[in-house]
């Protein structure tokens, strides 16, 4: 197993360095092309751990979707470059805050038990009960599902958040920039030839996420970046914040998840407990209702607010 | 047989990590942006297709080979794509000569 070594050996000089590089560039883009490699490679490292899950969420939420959001939030900065450094009191607490955050990491890995407590036995001897062959899906649908809830709606309230910055008379309007400058030739081929692949593969990770590594955020995230790829190409438009379709669309997925664990009070054993027979089918058709939402909010996160006063 | 196909798969990747190195030896090297894209090409275009080529014959399966292929495949046209608007831009911007 030596070739394993020198793979972990590569990963565990390359991901520091490259997080390193990402903090020291003076440049914004630089910085942030330096954070989606250090999304890839630590997924990389989530692989080599045995984690699959959160290797994929990793490579498409944090190296993905985050890097996306960050390079929009880049654009519509404009100018960082230009403002002045701040003074050296500043630098010098912000230096020792952060140190002190890592100093305080430090301090409570170093103190976790060892063996490390851990409900995994407890899961894993229940996971039949789920009927799901995922032990990932059992405690992110079944055992755990309130933080699952929790996480869908955080996506609500981001999107409501962001429609928030539009201004009084674009209000309604169709989120986004007028002029999108990549809508030319080799991004509008790859905009029409991806989706296709893409779409497919997206639907796919979301339903074999029950069985084996995949899910919701997972799959959720390849269909935002489809639709995100013909947005940029200018093959589609976003629709109007003000349509009732896609207001319903974006709650949807949390909405029918509280509505199953409100109906868990009648007809199983309490909040978001699911009846027996009915597990696995129940948590399909919330998984696919949070990947539909999922998608849809990930979209509107990137497309940004509304922002033209013309009523078009 | 399988001995030949052990050779086969160590010269191909071998081969494409020879690409590779030159790929990165020239992003770092070259002096502008249309040079530096030309350079990084020959890395995705056949440093990669070189691996896949020496991995097809130990993928297992037939569906195997062809996974690796599309991933291949996918790599080609994300990188030919983001190369064209990387170099459109850097010509609108004049950094290109």
């Amino acid at each position: 197993m030596s070739g394993a070594w020198l793979l972990d050996g590569v990963l565990l000089l390359a991901v520091p360095a490259i997080a390193l590089a990402s903090l020291l560039s003076r440049r914004i883009l630089p910085a942030l092309a330096a954070f989606v490699a250090y999304g890839l490679l630590l997924a990389l490292v989530w692989m080599r751990l045995g984690a699959p899950d959160v290797a994929l969420t990793e490579a498409a939420v944090g190296g993905g979707v985050t890097g996306v959001l960050l390079i929009g939030a880049a654009a519509r900065l404009r100018m960082p470059e230009a403002e002045a450094p701040p003074g050296w009191p500043l630098r010098l607490l912000t230096a020792l805050l952060s140190l002190g955050i890592t100093a305080g990491l430090a301090v409570a890995v170093l103190a976790l038990p060892e063996p490390a407590p851990s409900l995994a036995p407890q899961a894993a001897a229940q996971l039949a009960a789920t009927q799901l062959g995922n032990p990932v899906a059992g405690v992110l649908l079944a055992f755990r599902a309130i933080d699952t809830l929790l996480e869908a709606v955080v996506l609500v309230i981001a999107v409501i958040g962001i429609w928030g910055m539009a201004p009084d008379g674009a209000w309604g309007g169709r989120p986004g920039p007028e002029q999108l400058r990549l809508a030319e030739g080799p991004v509008v081929l790859l905009a029409m030839l991806l989706p296709p692949i893409g779409i497919v593969f997206g639907i796919y990770l979301a339903w074999v996420g029950a069985d084996a590594p995949g899910g919701a955020f997972q799959g959720g995230s390849i269909l935002a970046a489809m639709w995100i790829l013909a947005w940029l190409a200018g093959l589609v438009r976003p629709p109007r914040i003000d349509s009732l379709a896609l207001r319903l669309l974006v709650v949807a997925g949390p909405a029918l998840f509280m509505l199953v664990g409100l109906a868990g009070f009648v007809v199983a054993d309490g909040f978001m407990a699911y009846p027996a027979a009915w597990t696995k089918p129940v948590i399909l058709l919330v998984e696919a209702a949070l990947t539909l939402s999922i998608a849809v909010a990930l979209c509107l996160l990137v497309a940004g607010w509304p922002m033209r006063r013309a009523r078009a | 047989m399988s001995a030949v196909l052990d050779l086969f798969s160590v010269l191909a990747v071998l081969g494409g990590c020879f690409f590779f190195v030159a790929g990165t030896l020239g992003l770092l090297r070259f002096p502008d942006t249309l040079s530096r894209l030309h350079a990084l090409t020959k890395a995705d275009n056949l440093g990669l297709g070189l691996i896949v080529l020496g991995l097809l014959p130990r993928a297992g399966s037939v569906l195997g080979g062809l996974k690796l292929v599309l991933a291949w495949a996918l790599v080609l046209l994300a990188g030919a794509a983001v190369s064209q608007v990387i170099a459109r831009l850097a010509r609108r911007e004049g950094s290109a000569p």
